[in-house]
């Protein structure tokens, strides 16, 4: 027997049956190359603000170095169910219906993982974070991806909800602010969404891990509408609003059975979240409100700098209502976003993603991060325009 | 409005050579307005002008010594420490002039080519002002930040390329 035969067989046929992430070949690629502008990074350019990483040096100073709670320091929980009311008027009981994790990739993992039975459908809302149709998969479930499309802006139709349901599904997963489109939904938008949902009783996963860099209007939540609010769980986290990715620091909301499910598999898992992190994450909440204010005007500055440019040079795209992601569409280049990006990157040495690493809907599209200085945004334009006009 | 001047003046703070037609693209607005603003701006005095933050230090020729010095006095009826902070600022040495709360009044920013330069200002012309009670000299030894930037070059983007 060889030792390739052998391995194969040592790993589970689940694991087996999900590919690894499609940006992994991307990023092998780009990691060979000098001098490239990256618009590829899905995280902010900001550093952790000082006040935030100064309060975890001194937790460890003071000594701060043993297990929380499983869910959390209960200080952060509660001041984490004031944010919540404060910024997005949901009212949760810090004791029982919030968990602080290992960032909110943990949070789907586990929010997942307590509610799907095997051969339960759950739909994914494509394109969107690369991790959602494979921890379906992990949690014994199947994944039915529905691709929302740049003729709605990136937004769920009902009607698109609907013909995905089955007897089977048991939950949605949304993701508004979107990555990779950037993409909103109103609140009025979701309330369609939400007829559909309570009608055929589904459980919604909301990962609203962008909602602070909402830049047109307010972040509405789908759990802002009332029937909702019971059967949401919220995904969220201190990553892209405080410019925390590296501290992998996340928590979730929502009813009491689901958090009280989710509690179980993290207490046997994660054990608790990292205990300088949620020093930090304290500090955050506390003093950093400020901070996160500004870091948003400068995404949002950059974002409509960004779109007019990409308007002026011919890149067809909407305007992306959050995130930090424009998904502008190549399609009329007649490259598959895979070549286009690829080509970009050898001929003007600018790093994005293809889209369709993103799933459904995402082919024909780019994702663009402007998650980075404006000199970079600036030359990255450039380049896009002469690799455009080369070809034309 | 008043929130998209506010947002022109902060951008012009951070980059005063930002190009107005970024400025545009960044604040919604079309370069004849973006420009109709600075211009009423710079009228009403609220921009009172444009500098560059320079670190000296790095070109030798041009090296200068700074020094910070707390000044009491006491101040004239009527005009309070306008009229002796009026003749203080007239001088070119003077960089910087402050009103200060606390243990001396006005704090006084010099610049020149030597100590004993700055030294010979402070004896010969701050000191002799009828007003002044006294001075203390403290010279800069290193400039670490100055008007919000840093001096060191920065540690660069730790991100690796491309993140899902």
């Amino acid at each position: 027997m060889t030792q390739k035969t052998k391995s194969s067989l040592r790993t589970s046929n689940l694991v087996n049956s999900i590919q690894p992430s499609g940006i992994r070949k991307f990023f092998d690629l780009a990691s060979s190359m000098e001098n490239i502008i990256s618009l590829g990074v899905g995280e902010p350019d900001f550093i952790t603000p000082w006040g935030v990483r100064e309060a975890c040096i001194s937790s460890l100073e003071r000594g701060y170095t043993s297990y929380t709670a499983n869910a959390g320091m209960i200080e952060l929980r509660i001041e984490i169910a004031n944010y919540m009311k404060k910024q997005f008027q949901l009212e949760y009981d810090p004791k029982e219906q919030i968990i602080v994790t290992v960032g909110a990739s943990e949070a789907l993992d586990i929010a997942l993982r307590s509610i799907v039975d095997p051969g339960d459908e759950v739909i994914v809302v494509e394109p969107t974070f690369v991790s959602y149709a494979p921890l379906v998969t992990l949690a014994g479930g199947n994944p039915v991806s529905v691709g929302t499309t740049a003729e709605t802006n990136f937004r769920l139709t009902p009607r698109q909800l609907k013909e995905a349901i089955t007897d089977r599904t048991k939950a949605i997963m949304l993701s508004f602010p979107n990555n990779p489109t950037g993409s909103t939904m109103s609140l009025n938008e979701l309330k369609e969404i939400a007829k559909i949902v309570e009608e055929h009783d589904l459980i919604v996963l909301s990962d609203e891990i962008y909602a602070e860099m909402t830049y047109d209007g307010k972040h509405a939540s789908i759990a802002n509408i009332d029937e909702m609010k019971d059967r949401t769980v919220i995904i969220s986290g201190f990553s892209k609003a405080f410019a925390m990715t590296g501290w992998r620091l996340g928590f979730v909301t929502g009813p009491s059975d689901i958090i009280s499910a989710m509690l179980k598999i993290h207490q046997y898992s994660m054990m608790c979240a990292s205990t300088m992190a949620q020093h930090a994450a304290l500090e955050a909440l506390q003093t950093g409100m400020e901070d996160v204010k500004k870091m948003v005007q400068s995404y949002k500055q950059r974002r409509n700098y960004f779109v007019k440019s990409f308007e002026e040079i011919g890149l067809p795209c909407h305007v992306p209502g959050g995130a930090f992601y424009a998904f502008p569409s190549i399609k009329n280049t007649g490259f598959t976003s895979e070549e286009f990006a690829e080509k970009l990157l050898l001929a003007e040495r600018v790093a994005v993603v293809p889209g369709h690493v993103f799933g459904a809907g995402g082919e024909g599209h780019i994702r663009c991060s402007y998650a980075t200085s404006l000199e970079n945004l600036k030359e990255a334009v450039a380049r896009i325009d002469r690799f455009l006009v080369s070809f034309r | 409005m008043e929130e998209k001047h506010r947002e022109i003046l902060q951008l012009l703070e951070e980059n005063a050579r930002i190009p107005v037609e970024t400025l545009a693209k960044m604040v919604d607005l079309p370069v004849a307005e973006i420009e109709a603003i600075i211009k009423k701006l710079e009228e009403k005095k609220v921009i009172v002008g444009y500098s560059t933050v320079i670190d000296w230090s790095k070109i030798v020729e041009t090296e200068t010594v700074t020094a910070t010095i707390d000044v009491k006095v006491t101040p004239k009826r009527g005009v309070g420490f306008d009229d002796v902070a009026e003749r203080i600022y007239r001088f070119p040495e003077v960089r910087a002039l402050y009103l200060m709360s606390g243990a001396y009044d006005l704090s006084v920013v010099i610049e020149g080519k030597t100590m004993n330069e700055v030294a010979r200002f402070v004896s010969d012309k701050l000191s002799t002002i009828d007003s002044v009670i006294s001075t203390t000299t403290h010279f800069q030894l290193k400039k670490y930040k100055h008007d919000g930037v840093v001096f060191s070059d920065g540690e660069g983007d730790h991100r690796i390329v491309i993140t899902p």
